[in-house]
């Protein structure tokens, strides 16, 4: 069992269903990847094992403990970070400001995991007294990673971080996001860069129309042929 | 030189000074606009009513202390009072929402139910100030009315013009800095102040990172009715409480925060500034300053003033026409309505 898994998730918003019976798993100090086509259900997964889609069937384990009922924000409180695709930091907040708002249900004292974001990612620093609407689009990004680690999680969960991104800061972004798995963190990636994603991910789930097609590691489906010339463009 | 003293002191005492003070009183009533605006996303037409409610309150306890003999000196006793009309005006505000606004945000009602809502709450607010305590014009302005006398002035610097600084005025200016001071620094400062602003600036987010939206929702209604109060108490002291003149401030409120760029707190003070020194600008007759800096032969017959006073929300509407075409967004880049 893994450390995070959603299990045979089924659901949608109301009308039909998105997902069927899709099982997404997680351990610590690895990368999940989960990539497929465009409509293929990816960011639903996620939100589904996040709590932010009503699932009719299947149920979410964190740590051995079923969570399938608690809300979004008691999942944070739970130990799960999620950046979401857009909209993902405060833009009219400085950089600092989004760190504390990060930190927002925290009893005890942030100031250190405000460091190590800093030393994770040293241009934050720098711009720490700049609103997070004027950075580019890559430090955005950098904010919003930093604003869900500001409360320790334990599983961190990242919707397309690299979307519209350059190819530079896309390669950057990955070493950051190993380098977070290095600490002990668990992380669930959903990625629209199929072959640069699976190169990092230790396991990796193909979704196709809300179903697990193939589930491996990234390697191994980036050396399956089937999979190359379906997903990965031959 | 004394012809440009003069002049200077006249444009003080009849455009900068009364600018200032009625400026001030519009950035207060702006701010708690603003943001309901930026909190909410809804414009509040009850906000001018929620003014009088306030300054309401503040009389009739203003009233109660004066019968029992507790004065403040110098000071209008109103100011005494002032805590008691903020506590009562919060209090409404909060129930409103209780009863209201909040039936409304549960059913996810779009911004424009919002603002029928609240000219529904405006015409309740507005009945029940009549019914306590009338339509009539109110003065409740007691202690030292004059700082500087226009006599004084006179005497002190052999002028031919006075100065006059009234009590109302010089209180206007100091309890609306500090006030101001003091929003600025809760909101950028604290961390409630700071959970307001992410609030206002990406809900989802807001709650993702675990900020309370009641919790906000009711700071934001508790500041625009202590703003509103403290901006209506002062206006009733610098000139006089009247339902309809409270109702019709709304006008000049909203340019205000418009102008400055709505849902940006320093552009409503900024807004607020603009609006006042326009209206009184425009609508001051210049004769009496020109008079002492111009040679005989070269008075104007008329009296120099490019509006009547009578027309003085003209200007309000004119500037408020010209942003929404010219730049909806406002001076400071607010959002667009």
């Amino acid at each position: 069992m893994s450390f995070l898994i959603g299990e045979e998730m089924t659901g949608g918003y109301g009308g039909a269903d998105i997902l069927h019976s899709c099982t997404i798993g997680v351990e610590r100090g690895e990368i999940a990847v989960i990539v497929g086509p465009n409509g293929a259900g990816k960011s639903t997964a996620m939100k589904a094992v996040f709590g932010m889609l009503p699932l009719r069937e299947g149920r979410i384990v964190l740590d051995g403990r079923d969570i399938t009922a608690l809300s979004p924000q008691e999942r944070v409180l739970a130990g799960m970070g999620f950046v979401p695709q857009s909209n993902n930091v405060f833009r009219a907040l400085t950089v600092e400001e989004n760190l504390e708002m990060g930190a927002f249900i925290r009893r005890d004292d942030p100031r250190e995991t405000m460091e190590q974001v800093y030393t994770l990612f040293p241009i934050l620093k720098e711009k720490r007294r700049q609103p997070a609407g004027e950075l580019s689009g890559g430090q955005r990004q950098q904010v919003a990673v930093g604003r869900a680690l500001m409360t320790k999680p334990q599983v961190l969960m990242l919707d397309e971080p690299t979307a519209g991104v350059s190819p530079i800061v896309m390669d950057e972004l990955f070493d950051k996001i190993l380098d977070i798995a290095a600490t002990g963190i668990a992380i669930l990636l959903v990625e629209q860069n199929a072959a640069q994603a699976l190169a990092i991910a230790h396991r990796a789930y193909v979704l196709v129309q809300g179903r697990n097609r193939y589930t491996d590691t990234g390697e191994a489906l980036l050396a399956d042929p089937e999979v190359r010339r379906s997903f990965l463009g031959g | 030189m004394e012809g440009f003293l003069n002049a200077f002191v006249a444009l003080s005492n009849f455009v900068l000074i009364p600018g200032l003070a009625y400026g001030a009183q519009l950035a207060l009533g702006a701010l708690g606009v603003t943001l309901v605006y930026a909190v909410l996303r809804f414009s509040n037409f009850a906000h001018g009513d929620m003014m009088a409610f306030g300054t309401m309150a503040t009389i009739l306890a203003t009233w109660v202390l004066q019968s029992a003999g507790i004065g403040f000196g110098p000071l209008p006793t109103a100011l005494i009072a002032l805590p008691f009309g903020v506590a009562i005006a919060v209090a409404l505000a909060l129930g409103t929402d209780r009863v209201v606004y909040r039936f409304y945000r549960k059913t996810k009602a779009v911004p424009v139910t919002f603002v029928i809502v609240s000219v529904g709450v405006m015409f309740i607010y507005n009945a029940v100030v009549r019914l306590f305590i009338g339509v009539d014009d109110r003065r409740f302005e007691d202690g030292e009315r004059f700082i500087i006398r226009a006599g004084d002035f006179r005497e002190w610097t052999g002028l031919a013009e006075g100065l006059a600084l009234r009590t109302s005025q010089v209180l206007t200016v100091v309890i609306a800095f500090v006030a101001m001071a003091a929003l600025f620094w809760f909101l950028q400062r604290t961390r409630t102040g700071k959970a307001m602003r992410a609030y206002s600036d990406n809900e989802d987010l807001a709650l993702l990172s675990g900020i309370d939206p009641a919790r906000v929702v009711l700071i934001t209604w508790a500041l625009a009715a202590s703003l509103a109060t403290l901006a209506g108490v002062l206006y009733g002291l610098y000139k006089s409480f009247s339902p309809f003149n409270y109702f019709q401030l709304l006008l000049p409120i909203f340019a205000s925060a418009i102008v400055g760029g709505i849902g940006n707190p320093i552009g409503a003070v900024i807004g607020g500034f603009v609006v006042a020194f326009s209206e009184v600008g425009i609508t001051y007759a210049y004769r009496r300053v020109l008079s002492h800096i111009l040679p005989d032969a070269w008075m104007p017959d008329g009296l120099v003033q490019l509006l009547s006073t009578d027309y003085k929300f003209a200007v309000s509407f004119f500037i408020l026409v010209v942003v929404l075409l010219v730049r909806p967004t406002g001076i400071l880049r607010g959002r667009v309505i």
